[in-house]
């Protein structure tokens, strides 16, 4: 396997092997194929060396798309997976964009492997076509004959390297619909002995991710910004860096947001940064505290929603909850949440020999900074090229809509005389003082049981901080003045409940919202699931009865998620626990997958709880690379779990109380015993698999709590609010 | 001020000022970049090297304190047999998503495996406290370790 860091060095090695085949799709989504790498920017790469080279269009945060659309290449053309390495695609919104964003290329939503299915396959498949194709005009035999394994063309008594082929190959017109396998000749899809193609990589400290890139003569920038947001800068005093060695210069940024320092090295930076003496204008600053945004979102709570999100009789509603055997209600809150990916953000901007610009970047939405790159240097948008490179991990953070971190770059760089390319790196406190949060979100949510314990009416009030309003996602996400990403997973569960009304209000943005693994269901699953445990324990229904009998109708919605929910609770022996243990359940759909989760906990809230065990089952539609999505339920649920513990981010007059992870800190390998992960069969089509196992962790914990300790947490974190952990 | 920094086995000439952590020395002087910044304050271990073959975090070691000591880093693991097999281990496994932070799990795994060679999961989960996994790899690096003792005893 090899992986080309460098997508020009590539290309020219590719060009000196001799001829090579491209095949990719053109803007207007039909396959097209050359010989020549500049004329089509392909999903494949075949040399006549018989290197094979996945581009893959999706950057890597660890979830796992460099390895699963190679496997997709693969499979098609008959590889294993030794035979073939990748590389990321550059900047291209046309033809490498997310089909399920539009004409943005773009990772998000846990669509990487959902939208490149089909894709990836018929790219591979065609390449395939057209490498036999070849040889059987050579051999003068039916290329129905032939056949590509292992990369060796064979059949009707010839056999050959694929390489042989791909000069003739290339002058061949790339078939419209090329023959995809049928999943009986699946080797790689689906097979959990495929491993990950960046582990040795990243094991052995050769793995670059962009804070590894150290362009010649670069300088390092870091931004003094203010403490609170919307403060700008007036003026600064650098006497105090002067003497640093190292240091080179420091100037308000364009848009004085902040002050930029420029240093030859990283560590100068951050000591000059902090020897300057700023002073900021702070009469537009932010200067709420968290306080008063739980008490904006609490009062919302209590009054008459903005939004009719189903368009409920509400009073209808209310009156069958109020007229109800029993009422169950509960009011909950979630604060702010960082994001924190474990590499800080930071991107490097140099100028090219003709002028454009060229950022290196774990990039995660190109389209984005690639824009607002062009604007602010002025520069038609084929002058700015986008390197993707690893990225430490993201969790939503490395996609602003204001492309915000690549802005400060681009804006830093613009001070410059553009002789050096300069690295823009951030400390972790940039990191978790940014701005950048999951939106605080309070609901408060009432349900009515008969006296046989069904439930005969679900009054739900949401309040919160919108995402997309304000940003040019908003015209995708936002109808009838309902911020889809503030109600995803109560109005749309699958849940079949009768009589429910669910109402939104937007509540005022103190710092900028971004969507954080999982977005709004990091919020709506855990009020769904706690309150369906609560109505199951006033009912005196299991659980998991309780819920699967709102699980009953045909179509795949109910099934999939009945079948998720059955299979977890079999193999976490539900009802079962061992002495001294107490487990808890959740399940929610989220991103087209269904995942349900028990977590098994020893302890109680007082004496302090252990988590011992979590068990997992998924169906997220075929499962490219088992053990990827393994992991990634592993990562989610570990996500989901050790914010809710014990994180949050606050403010005291508009300024970021934390500022390190000592004080917000993250799960921790004692925090966490086993996780088992089961993967339900079957035939649809793949889903997502990055954000769907952070939903229930947190709520199946919380039940898990509430059945050791008969304590509801309702306000998060847990350990602010009754739980102590061991 | 110049010291002599033994780094994997090459001795190195380098100029810094007192005060300097030797992560920002390996990392922008020395350009190995295996070594990960990852906070700052000793508080997530990505950047975890060893000095005379101890675990440390050189984010919080000076260079003036370090003239004349062995620094191992992740690159020089691979011919360390205890690295190697945490390394093997690893990849067998798959631990890694993002791998940011593995660098650091790795020096500290191997820390561990040099003065415990069998840790069970308890012992695992008290050495490697410190060192943070954003992506929540824990389960795999606890499985990683003890492949790696079994690859050891074998």
């Amino acid at each position: 396997m090899t992986v080309n860091t460098s997508r020009r060095g590539f290309l020219k090695g590719a060009a000196a092997a001799g001829a090579v085949l491209v095949v990719g799709v053109r803007p207007d989504g039909a396959l097209a194929a050359s010989g020549n790498p500049s004329m089509l920017t392909p999903f494949v790469q075949v040399g006549s060396d018989g290197s094979v080279t996945a581009i893959i269009k999706h950057f890597e945060m660890g979830q796992g798309p460099s390895t699963g659309l190679t496997t997709l290449i693969a499979e098609e053309m008959g590889l294993t997976m030794d035979q073939i390495g990748y590389d990321f695609a550059p900047s291209n919104p046309q033809v490498y964009n997310n089909t399920l964003f539009g004409p943005m290329q773009g990772t998000g939503g846990s669509t990487a492997m959902a939208n490149s299915y089909l894709q990836y396959r018929q790219a591979g498949a065609a390449a395939r076509e057209m490498l036999l194709q070849a040889a059987a005009q050579q051999w003068g035999v039916d290329a129905s004959g032939l056949s590509l394994q292992d990369g060796v063309v064979s059949g009707a008594g010839n056999s050959a390297p694929l390489g042989e082929f791909v000069e003739a190959a290339a002058t061949l017109d790339a078939p419209t619909e090329p023959r995809l396998k049928d999943p009986s000749e699946f080797r790689l899809i689906g097979n959990p002995d495929v491993r990950r193609l960046d582990s040795p990589a990243k094991g052995n400290g050769t793995a670059m991710f962009a804070m590894d890139i150290q362009r010649p003569n670069q300088m390092i920038a870091m931004i003094a910004r203010p403490e609170q947001q919307r403060a700008t800068a007036v003026s600064f005093d650098a006497t105090g860096a002067e003497g640093i060695k190292g240091f080179i210069s420091a100037d308000i940024l364009p848009n004085k947001a902040g002050v930029a320092v420029f240093a030859e090295n990283t560590w100068a930076a951050m000591q000059a940064r902090d020897a300057l003496d700023i002073e900021w204008d702070t009469s537009n600053a932010e200067t709420r505290s968290s306080d008063q945004i739980e008490q904006e979102i609490r009062a919302a709570l209590d009054a008459s929603p903005t939004y009719n999100v189903n368009g409920a009789d509400v009073s209808a509603v209310q009156a069958a909850v109020d007229g109800a055997d029993t009422v169950v209600e509960e009011t909950f809150y979630f604060p702010l949440l960082a994001h924190a990916p474990m590499e800080p953000l930071n991107c490097t901007i140099e100028q090219t020999e003709d002028g454009g610009i060229l950022m290196h970047d774990g990039c995660q939405i190109p389209t984005l900074p690639h824009g607002a790159m062009a604007e602010i240097f002025g520069l038609p948008f084929e002058k700015v090229q986008i390197k993707t490179v690893l990225a430490g991990g993201s969790f939503g953070r490395r996609a602003t809509p204001q492309a915000d971190y690549q802005v400060e770059a681009a804006l830093a760089f613009s001070l410059t005389d553009r002789s050096r390319p300069v690295h823009l790196v951030w400390s972790r406190e940039d990191d978790l003082r940014s701005g950048y949060y999951r939106p605080a979100f309070g609901h408060k949510v009432r349900v009515g049981l008969d006296g046989e314990g069904n439930i005969v009416g679900w009054e739900h009030r949401i309040a919160g901080q919108s995402i997309m309003k304000g940003t040019p996602f908003e015209a995708f996400a936002v109808h009838d003045g309902v911020d889809h990403s503030s109600v995803e997973g109560t109005v749309d569960s699958p849940y079949q409940i009768p009589t429910a009304a669910f109402g939104l209000t937007d509540t005022d943005k103190a710092t900028s919202t971004l969507w954080w693994r999982a977005v709004g269901h990091t919020h709506t699953a855990y009020v769904m699931e706690v309150m369906m445990d609560m109505a199951a324990k006033a009912a005196g229904i299991d659980p998991v009865d309780f819920r699967l009998a709102y699980l009953t109708g045909d179509d795949a919605d109910q099934t999939r998620k009945a079948n998720v929910l059955k299979l977890a609770a079999e193999k976490a022996n539900w009802g079962n626990a061992p002495d001294g243990r107490s487990q808890g359940i959740a399940v929610h759909k989220s991103f087209n997958s269904y995942v349900a989760e028990v977590v098994e906990i020893s302890g109680n809230a007082d004496d302090g709880i252990k988590i011992e065990k979590v068990t997992c089952a998924v169906d997220c539609g075929i499962a490219v690379n088992p053990d990827v999505i393994k992991a990634q339920m592993e990562g989610g649920i570990g996500y989901g779990i050790g914010h809710n513990m014990r994180d949050k981010i606050t403010l005291t007059d508009g300024v970021v109380d934390q500022f390190n992870f000592p004080d917000y800190e993250p799960l921790r390998i004692s925090d966490i015993g086993e996780i088992d992960v089961h993967i339900v069969p079957s035939a649809e089509p793949p889903t997502g698999v990055g954000e769907p196992g952070t939903p229930p962790a947190a709520p199946a914990l919380a039940n898990a709590i509430a059945a050791a300790s008969d304590l509801r947490v309702a306000t998060l974190p847990m350990d602010d609010n009754g739980v102590s952990f061991v | 001020m110049a010291i002599s920094l033994k780094l994997n086995g090459k001795t190195h000439a380098v100029d810094a000022e007192p005060g300097t952590p030797l992560l920002w020395v390996i990392r922008d002087d020395l350009k190995m970049t295996g070594t990960k910044f990852g906070c700052g304050v000793a508080s997530c271990g990505a950047c975890t090297v060893h000095l005379n073959g101890e675990p440390v975090r050189s984010c919080q070691t000076y260079i003036e304190d370090v003239d004349g000591a062995e620094i191992t880093t992740i690159e020089a693991m691979s011919d360390d047999t205890i690295g190697a097999a945490v390394q093997q281990a690893w990849v067998e496994l798959d631990v890694v998503q993002c791998g940011y932070c593995q660098s650091g799990q790795i020096m500290s795994a191997v820390g561990l495996l040099r003065e415990n060679p069998t840790p069970s999961a308890d012992e695992i989960d008290d050495y490697m406290w410190g060192n943070a996994c954003r992506c929540a790899t824990y389960q795999r690096i606890r499985a990683g370790i003890q492949r790696a003792s079994e690859i050891l005893e074998a």
